[in-house]
């Protein structure tokens, strides 16, 4: 039985010189078969598992991860959660997300540190504000809050910007979504595995799958390199590795894996309490709770299997952040790191089943996986479990490759890609 | 930073280029099923090695050109013109 995590337990412990924690979660070895498998052990992998298992009473479940949990994408992201889409289909979705992630640490007894500091959109030309009111004009349509901002406004919210006529990307407005801001990651990633582990989902580290076992075309279990495991049903969430799994089970994806790169200044005192993104750059700049800037931009625009991410893109991105904070010019990198992610023609995701019977994905999410953690896990578990796609995800099925109903955020959210 | 040989330029900085993605694609006949069409247009083969891919040489030249190269090590094993099969 596990501690419940309390500022109680914190205080009792204290009297026992906090000898009274244990593991968060059970690493365990593979049983012979499982209902579910689970392929890969990042927050959408580790999501599913304990939806299966809260949701849905299924516990004979392994989320089976070639490396370490949450050390792929979700140890590799900017950590910003947000809403703000432009499509009904969309906005449906991340925004039940974020809903998820506003009681998570609750749900898992686990502080995943959310701070929705508000998320400011920076319009730096007549065509962009245009474009900021149709966006957040779109949202509240959606029910999604969302308030346009004047440049004061913006400067009130984010003094540190460069607000001066004569700015190389002048700010002349913008607009905010609120609930938008922060979370943890490796918070979320072992906030789901310990709750998972707790309802008895077994996760497996250093479990890489070599093969998937078919009979009668049908997935029944995988080759690893730690033994076979059977299964009933099996579910991929394998974000920017999608393609290589899709592979070995015998099927193609509408993906194209490319590297994501993100970076961190030294820790400096508090200068920026909310998360700014500039569309026109495709930067987008927060301070950590250590204090370091942490900055993102544009992908790597050629396909890459690399986690590392090319010099020429890392100028771009600095570059773009000190037209917007001066002030940061003097400040030290001190770690920079990419991501593999799976972007698709429409920059959205794909959570239903393949081409292969007993074989679920959810894949797609290219630069926004994140955010999207708790919808991917709740909408494959629901998948997995009732073999029918959750009313959130129907519209994001593979098939809408073939039928040709995109759902194109790619163009209409101006998200940077 | 990778350095890529362009075929007409000589090596050049990969900010001088745009990868066009994959290379060797047939595009299906008009009469040809929504499959077929949402195959050629959509799906890939992503794979973690070797890759085929067009590159434009879009701040020099402009000329449009292939490369073999790894997608896990970046390494070019081969540049060759646009219309050649892969080496």
């Amino acid at each position: 039985m596990q501690n419940s995590y309390s500022a109680w337990s914190l205080l009792k412990g204290a009297l026992t010189g906090q000898r009274h924690w244990t593991a968060a979660w059970r690493d365990a070895t593979p049983k012979a078969s499982y209902e579910v498998i689970i392929v890969g052990g990042g927050g959408h992998g580790l999501a599913t598992a304990y939806y299966l298992a809260k949701n849905h009473g299924i516990t004979s479940v392994a989320v089976i991860e070639r490396g370490w949990i949450g050390g792929g994408n979700t140890g590799r992201n900017t950590t910003i959660v947000r809403s703000n889409y432009l499509y009904p289909e969309s906005a449906r979705l991340y925004d039940f997300s974020l809903k998820l992630y506003e009681g998570l640490s609750r749900e898992l007894n686990f502080n995943i540190m959310l701070s929705q500091r508000a998320l400011v959109l920076v319009a730096h030309s007549r065509h962009d504000l245009d474009a900021m009111a149709r966006w957040a004009n779109a949202m509240r349509m959606n029910g999604i809050e969302a308030e346009l901002l004047s440049r004061s406004e913006v400067g009130e919210l984010a003094p540190a910007l460069d607000l001066s006529p004569q700015a190389r990307l002048p700010i002349l407005g913008g607009f905010t979504q609120r609930r938008g801001g922060t979370a943890r990651h490796d918070a979320v990633a072992w906030g789901y595995a310990r709750a998972a582990s707790a309802l008895g989902v077994d996760i497996i580290q250093n479990c890489e799958v070599v093969e998937f076992i078919k009979e009668g075309g049908s997935v029944v279990g995988v080759n690893t390199n730690r033994g076979s495991i059977r299964a009933g049903r099996v579910g991929i969430a394998a974000a920017g590795h999608s393609s290589v799994l899709a592979k070995l089970a015998g099927f193609r994806l509408p993906v194209t894996s490319y590297a994501l790169q993100a970076m961190v200044s030294e820790p400096i005192k508090p200068v920026l309490d909310t998360v700014i993104l500039s569309p026109g750059t495709g930067a987008y700049v927060s301070q950590s709770d250590k204090g370091e800037i942490v900055m993102g931009a544009m992908l790597d625009l050629f396909p890459s299997y690399a986690q590392r991410g090319s010099f020429a893109v890392k100028q771009a991105i600095v570059g773009a952040t000190l037209e917007l904070f001066p002030s940061f010019s003097r400040l030290q990198l001190m770690r920079q790191w990419a991501g593999i992610v799976d972007v698709v023609h429409d920059s959205s995701p794909i959570i239903g089943p393949t081409p292969i019977a007993n074989l679920f994905i959810n894949c797609g999410w290219g630069t926004g996986g994140f955010k999207a953690i708790p919808v991917g896990g709740w909408t494959l578990a629901h998948v997995l479990a009732t073999g029918n796609s959750h009313s959130l995800a129907e519209p994001f099925q593979l098939q809408r490759f073939i039928t040709g109903r995109l759902i194109d955020e790619a163009a209409a959210s101006g998200i940077a890609h | 930073m990778m350095q890529i040989r362009c075929i007409h330029c000589g090596p050049r900085d990969e900010n001088e280029f745009h990868c066009g993605g994959t290379s060797h694609m047939t595009r299906p006949g008009l009469a040809e099923s929504d499959e077929a069409w949402g195959e050629y247009l959509f799906f890939r083969d992503n794979p973690k090695g070797l890759h085929f891919e067009r590159w434009r040489h879009t701040f020099g030249c402009g000329q449009w050109f292939n490369v073999a190269r790894d997608t896990v090590t970046h390494e070019i094993r081969a540049v060759y013109a646009i219309t050649a099969p892969p080496p």
